[in-house]
């Protein structure tokens, strides 16, 4: 509730930076390229349905393996959707 | 000699304490940490891995007693025990010394490792104090160990540093990594303008094991060469909190760690009421 009438906190754009910062730290990838992997899903899904490509989330997570050495990488895409089309509704 | 041991002879560990970043309070952390683990009744050897800046016999107020130091044992002018200091205050507490007129080279991670392998049956605890940087330095400061402190404090750089150490560690094979938080300004963070303790182990991703307010305690405490744990003060009771932890027990966070102000508390138990 109050976030609506409060501008962000330095608090929130220290985390915001943050998590941008680190998604390109640690795939070792430039936030140009991460932001033209953003652009590209936003481009296909719409074809589909209206999203909120604003409060779009996509990290890549990098896990360490079971077995201990070794480790998966992993693109997590959270996507809001807006309104289903009707095409594909149906 | 074992105090109350319960039988089984717990190997010793050997723990690094490393941020990446500097001036975020490793040394303060490692000197509060190994002094705390003495008062329990531990046997501690700390080790300043910083050669060439060395800091930590200053934060514990030894600087005076120093004869051989870290680069002295490794190359062979002296035995290892001949380096070591006894902190005379703490039964149990001893400090090996890094050079001051060397540089980073002088050391490598085999003769850090061999250093340790001579220290472990000795001691319960090694705790090593690792110089800033990714370099040989951190490279020789983690050789030995197999347990990590990361310490950070709520700002951009630190964690964003932290988070490049974490992957380091990760990659040689660390399995046990904590985090303390060191610098925490309740008051800001009631405020908006600091990262709480859940926004940092949230993005950072490891287990807590501390939270240390902001506290001028921690000033006059290295200003008088004496570390605060332990002591009757903000930063005192949460180092206290945080050698219970690592010498595992199960302590939670209080609210004050949390930072979760006084009156919040009141308001809390009203709510309750």
């Amino acid at each position: 509730m109050r976030k609506l009438f409060q501008r962000k906190t330095s608090r929130d754009v220290a985390k915001d930076r943050l998590k941008i910062l680190l998604i390109s730290d640690r795939m070792n990838c430039s936030p140009e390229v991460m932001s033209m992997i953003r652009a590209d899903i936003t481009k296909v899904i719409s074809k589909y349905m209206k999203i909120d490509a604003e409060n779009m989330d996509i990290q890549i997570n990098t896990k360490t393996n079971k077995s201990g050495r070794g480790k998966t990488s992993m693109l997590y895409a959270n996507i809001p959707i807006l309104e289903l089309h009707a095409a594909v509704h149906k | 000699m074992e105090t109350q041991s319960n039988g089984e002879q717990k190997a010793s560990e050997v723990i690094v304490v490393t941020s990446g970043k500097g001036g975020v309070g490793k040394t303060t952390t490692s000197a509060n940490v190994g002094t705390g683990l003495a008062m329990l009744g531990k046997k501690v050897c700390l080790i300043d891995t910083d050669i060439g800046l060395r800091n930590l016999d200053v934060v514990m107020g030894l600087e005076n007693r120093i004869v051989y130091n870290l680069v002295d044992v490794v190359e062979g002018n002296c035995r290892v025990k001949q380096a070591l200091i006894r902190d005379k205050r703490h039964p149990g507490l001893y400090l090996m010394p890094s050079a001051q007129t060397r540089d980073k080279s002088a050391v490598s991670p085999g003769q850090m490792v061999k250093v340790i392998e001579h220290l472990k049956d000795q001691f319960d605890y090694i705790i090593l104090d690792c110089p800033a940087g990714i370099e040989q330095g951190f490279q020789n400061a983690i050789a030995g160990a197999q347990r990590a402190i990361v310490v950070t404090t709520p700002e951009v750089s630190a964690i964003r540093d932290a988070d490049r150490i974490i992957g380091l560690l990760e990659a040689r094979g660390f399995k046990q990594m904590e985090l303390i938080i060191n610098r925490l300004r309740p008051d800001m963070v009631k405020r908006g303008d600091m990262m709480s303790a859940a926004d940092v182990v949230d993005i950072l991703a490891i287990p807590l094991i501390g939270i240390i307010p902001d506290d001028e305690n921690v000033v006059i405490s290295t200003n008088q060469g004496e570390p605060l744990v332990g002591s009757d003060t903000p930063a005192g009771s949460a180092y206290q909190n945080v050698v219970l932890r690592i010498d595992g027990n199960d302590i939670p966070f209080t609210n004050l760690e949390r930072g979760i102000s006084f009156w919040t508390r009141v308001t809390g138990i009203f709510k309750k009421v």
